[in-house]
Order: C-alpha cells, then sequence, then structure tokens
C-alpha cells in the first residue's frame, strides 16, 4: 500500500487540488464583482449614503448590530431596518438613546448633527435595497 | 529540545496564555451585559467588549502560532533559528502593538480613534475582527514579514522537511490572506465578499493549514511512528481542507447581495469541509495505536488527540448544520453561528496552540515532561475547559434555535428583543459554562507552578505496586 501511495503523489493532490480550485474561485469572484453593483444599486452611492457609510463603520455599528446577518448579535438586523422603521423613526431613535432603562441592553449616543443622521438614514437606505436573495425571511430581521 | 534559539518561543507561548486570560475576562463580560444591559454602561459598551474578546482571541493565537513556528521550524530543518534577536524584538513589538490596541479600544472612544490614526485617509476601521486602527495593521504587517523572513531563512539553510513546507507555506498565506484587511471598498457588499478573504481564508482555509503541521509535529515527536507516513496523512488533510474550502467560502456568500449561484456552490463544496476533520481524527488515532513509544507527557498527548475532536465537533458537525442554504435562511446571523465559532476556535485553534505549548514548554524549561502532580492539573483543566465550551455551545445553539422559530420562521414573528428575552435562559446557561471554563483556565495555569519533572523510576515504582 505505502508503495501505491507515496508522499509525492499525497503532496501533489495538495497542490494540484489547491491551484485548481484557486483558479475555480478567482474566475468565479470576478464574475461576482461584475454581477454585485447590479445587485445592490452601487449608481445609488451617492455622496450622502458614503459618509453616512463612513459615520456607521467609525462609530463599529456592526459590533452590536449585525448587517445581511454579519456582525455581532447583541442588537438587531440593520440591513433592511429601513423597511421595518422608516426614516423617520431611525433619527428618532438614534437621538433618544441610551435608554437609560434598567437592564436593557444600552445603545450609546452618538452626538450626530441633523446632516449626520440625514447621511446615516441614507445609508441604511441603500442598504435595505439589495438584492440578497431574500433574506431576511420577514421584516423583524 | 535539539537547538538554543528554540527558546524564543518562550516568551511567546507565555504572553499567549497571558492574552488568553484577557480574552475570557471580556468575554465573561459581554456574557454578564447579554443579561443586564446595563452592566457597565457606558464605560464599557458591549462593542468595546467584544471587539477586545475577538481581537485578543486573534492575537493570542498568533502569538502561540509564531511561537510554535520558532519551535518548531529550526527542529525540522536540523539548524539554529537564522536570528534568534530578531524574533525576540519582533516579540516585544507584536506584545506592546497588541497592548496599544486593546488598551485604545478601552480608552479612546471610536470614531476618535478613527479620526487619530489616519482612517479617513485609508479607511479599514469598522469591521468583525479588523477593527484596529491602521498603524496597528500596518505594524501586523511588519512582524509576520519578520517571522517569514526568519523561518524561511532557516528553512534554506537546513533540512527540507514537508512538515517545514507546510509550515512555513501557511505562514506565508496567513501574512498574504490579511492584506485584503486594507481592502475596504466603499460598496458594502463587495467589502463583506472581500472581509471573507481574510476571515474564512484563515479559519476555513490556511489556519487549517497550520494545526495539520502542528499536529503533525508533536505527533511524529511524542509517537516516534514514521515521519514519512504522518506526512503523507498531512498532505492528504490539508489537500482535502484547500479543494472543500476554497469553493467552499460560498457559504458566506448566500445573502449578502452576492450573484445567486454561491447558493449551490456553496453548499455543495462546504457540506465537505467536515471531511479534512474526519480525516484528522481518523489519522490521530490511527497514529496513537501505532506508537512506539509510551511518551510521559500524557497531558501534551490528551491536548494532540483532543484537538482533532473537538475540531471535529465545532468546525466540522456545528459548521455543517448551519451551512446549507436553506437551513441558513433561518439561522444566519443568529447566536447559532456564535456557537459554532466558538467550538471551532476553540475546537481547532485554542486547542492547538495549547497542545503544542504543552508539548513545548516543559522542554524549554529543561525537562522532557512536568512532574505527574503539575500533569494532572493540567489534564483536569482540559477537561473543565472543554466540557464548560460544550456548555456554552450547547447554550448558544439554544438561543439560536430561539431566534429561529420565533423571529424568523413564525407566522407572526416577534421582534429581536422580544426574542432576545424568551432566549434568556440559554444566556444564564453560557455566562454559567463560561463562568466554569474561566476556572478550568486557572487550574491549566496552576499547572506551570509546580516544580520538578516526571521521575521515570518513581512513576514504575506506582503504577507497579498496584
Amino acid at each position: 500500500m505505502q508503495q501505491v501511495f507515496t508522499k509525492a503523489m499525497a503532496r501533489n493532490i495538495f497542490l494540484g487540488g489547491a491551484g485548481f480550485f484557486l483558479v475555480i474561485y478567482l474566475l468565479l469572484a470576478y464574475d461576482s464583482f461584475q454581477q454585485i453593483p447590479i445587485r445592490d444599486h452601487a449608481v445609488n452611492l451617492t455622496p450622502s449614503v458614503l459618509r453616512g457609510k463612513y459615520l456607521f463603520d467609525t462609530n463599529d455599528c456592526i459590533g452590536c448590530h449585525t448587517v445581511n446577518g454579519e456582525g455581532a448579535y447583541y442588537a438587531p438586523e440593520l440591513g433592511n431596518v429601513y423597511k421595518r422603521r422608516g426614516p423617520d423613526f431611525i433619527k428618532a431613535w438614534i437621538r433618544s438613546q441610551p435608554s437609560g432603562a434598567p437592564g436593557r441592553r444600552q445603545m450609546p449616543n452618538f452626538h450626530f448633527n441633523d446632516d449626520q443622521l440625514n447621511d446615516v438614514t441614507a445609508y441604511l437606505q441603500w442598504l435595505s435595497n439589495i438584492d440578497t436573495n431574500k433574506w431576511p425571511p420577514n421584516i423583524e430581521g | 529540545m535539539n537547538y538554543q534559539s528554540q527558546r524564543v518561543a518562550k516568551p511567546y507561548f507565555i504572553a499567549a496564555l497571558g492574552l488568553f486570560v484577557g480574552q475570557i475576562v471580556f468575554g465573561l463580560i459581554a456574557g454578564l451585559q447579554y443579561l443586564n444591559g446595563t452592566f457597565l454602561f457606558p464605560a464599557l459598551p458591549f462593542d468595546v467588549v467584544h471587539m477586545s474578546h475577538t481581537n485578543l482571541l486573534i492575537v493570542w493565537l498568533l502569538m502561540a502560532f509564531m511561537g510554535a513556528a520558532y519551535f518548531i521550524v529550526p527542529e525540522e530543518a536540523q539548524t539554529e533559528l537564522y536570528s534568534p534577536k530578531l524574533a525576540l524584538i519582533t516579540f516585544w513589538v507584536f506584545l506592546a502593538a497588541g497592548a496599544v490596541t486593546i488598551l485604545s479600544y478601552l480608552f479612546v472612544p471610536y470614531t476618535q480613534l478613527a479620526a487619530m490614526t489616519g482612517n479617513a485617509v485609508l479607511p479599514t476601521m469598522g469591521r468583525g475582527y479588523l477593527e484596529q486602527p491602521l498603524p496597528i495593521k500596518v505594524g501586523i504587517v511588519l512582524v509576520a514579514l519578520s517571522l517569514l523572513f526568519n523561518v524561511t531563512m532557516t528553512l534554506i539553510k537546513g533540512r527540507k522537511t514537508s512538515i517545514n513546507f507546510i509550515l512555513v507555506g501557511s505562514l506565508w498565506g496567513l501574512a498574504l490572506l490579511f492584506l485584503p484587511a486594507f481592502y475596504f471598498p466603499q460598496d458594502t457588499v463587495k467589502a463583506s465578499f472581500g472581509w471573507w478573504w481574510v476571515v474564512h481564508g484563515w479559519v476555513e482555509g490556511d489556519w487549517e493549514l497550520i494545526l495539520g503541521a502542528l499536529l503533525g509535529f508533536i505527533l511524529i515527536k511524542m509517537t516516534g511512528v514514521d515521519r514519512e507516513i504522518i506526512e503523507k496523512w498531512i498532505y492528504i488533510i490539508v489537500a482535502m481542507t484547500l479543494i472543500s474550502g476554497l469553493v467552499g467560502i460560498g457559504h458566506h456568500y448566500y445573502y449578502t447581495g452576492a450573484p445567486a449561484y454561491w447558493i449551490w456552490l456553496g453548499s455543495i463544496f462546504s457540506a465537505l469541509e467536515p471531511i479534512p476533520f474526519m480525516l484528522l481524527i481518523a489519522f490521530s488515532f490511527k497514529t496513537l495505536l501505532q506508537r512506539r513509544r509510551e511518551y510521559p507527557n500524557k497531558a501534551a498527548m490528551l491536548w494532540a488527540m483532543g484537538t482533532p475532536i473537538m475540531a471535529f465537533l465545532g468546525a466540522g458537525l456545528w459548521g455543517f448544520m448551519i451551512t446549507l442554504a436553506p437551513v441558513q435562511y433561518y439561522i444566519h446571523g443568529t447566536n447559532f453561528t456564535a456557537a459554532h465559532g466558538h467550538l471551532a476556535f476553540f475546537g481547532a485553534y485554542a486547542m492547538i496552540a495549547l497542545a503544542i505549548i504543552s508539548y513545548a514548554m516543559p522542554l524549554l524549561r529543561g525537562r522532557i515532561a512536568n512532574s505527574m502532580v503539575a500533569q494532572r492539573w493540567e489534564m483536569t483543566g482540559f477537561w473543565v475547559m472543554t466540557t464548560s465550551m460544550i456548555g456554552i455551545t450547547l447554550a448558544l445553539t439554544g438561543a439560536g434555535i430561539v431566534t429561529a422559530f420565533l423571529q424568523r420562521a413564525a407566522e407572526d414573528p416577534m421582534g429581536f428583543m422580544q426574542v432576545q428575552d424568551k432566549a434568556r435562559v440559554f444566556f444564564w446557561i453560557r455566562e454559567f459554562f463560561g463562568a466554569s471554563f474561566f476556572l478550568g483556565l486557572l487550574i491549566y495555569l496552576r499547572s506551570f507552578f509546580f516544580a520538578g519533572e516526571y521521575e521515570y523510576a518513581n512513576e514504575m515504582k506506582q503504577a507497579l505496586s498496584k
């Protein structure tokens, strides 16, 4: 048995298999990058949306929340929050934090001005229009 | 220990264990915040605790992997490390960078940290596991380059073994796969797609190669089984890792905006990802049965045998349960994923790190194995930590299932916070097992504070008198 299947053969399976599937993956990734801007409506990435995204990232929103299921599981999904709550609720909510209700999970106040609130909301609106293959199953995220 | 320069591994291992303690402390705080949302707020908001917990995990595992590399590469190459001094300087740089990172999370608001460190010039912050400010990310690259230079030069000048090729090759892979951390496009879907190059590329690809190399090395040493047989196994195992895992990355692309064909491709290939872990179990137990000697370090053997089993459960089984697209449709982004993450990180990577530390630390301290008293403490630590992590995993799995039923699959779905209240009992169970995990860690650490080594004569006499 040992003579039939040598270490060199095992190594070649490793190198050949890894190389083959890496090429396959890279081709698929290339194709995905062509389709993503259509699926997520990248044309709508306005300066306001991008400013909102920068605020979103630099305040570590995904340290508690998820976006399309990715992030932390301490607070609600934000990928579809625009559709779930609407712009006015979102702005009022962010402004009123933290609730201070005893024992309830707390969200910090990020001291956004009105322009910044509009930007963050615009980003959340952009997120809510991504084609995510019909995920989440319902509006609750 | 055959080469003086292997000694540089010691500070890496000690620091790894220190950072491990920090990781668990933040884990306990985060778990308490699930139960009492105002705990330590606003001093320590949940996201800060969370990023400290996950970043410390990465840093301590990298510390342990680097220590392992500095220990193994010279031994395999049968030559001294190219530059022990560089390895030592790199250690202090890496430790300082890790400490500065965590302290800056704790004491500087994240927005301010971003503003202070040039994030506006090249945005990289605000992604899971990759929260570090830009200068720290650059520092990580420099540390990696220093490690790669040192081990590659050692490899070149010495004996070339397959273990060393896989180990050094996977360290190159680790460094290369970190580079997408600097690619943070403004298109969130592309950003998420590329984020997985780092995260999936590490934990479901490259790190499995490191795991294979480390386990192969210590089993060659402890069992005396022919190197040719062990290295052949390792090649097959890591081949299966990449054959399944490269396209298997598609299981992260189902519902994040990527094209729909990933639903098929990701399901098929990621369903194969448990195979390398099954092979790992078959390999280690076959090797154990064929052992040509009784290695006196029983604790190291326990870690080495526990790793493939727990890695299979956490990465293989728990991963498989949530990987198929129709299942993930309801489970994606719930605590079921966190359950898988905990058992996989612990079972595969924390345990292989503890296995190599268990094997190498006695040698670094001038003995083949610790005294039986010390080993018993260590093995008790093994069992308490391992069973506790299974408890944490089951609790988080329960919480995830509650979300799946009440929030995702229900006719009349409940809101997020309402569902979290329903899952409260599971968060209590998780915290209970978190505390017992911490106890297990303390028991484990206690084992380092016994003087004396394993004495054959004494142990034999005791064994015979029974």
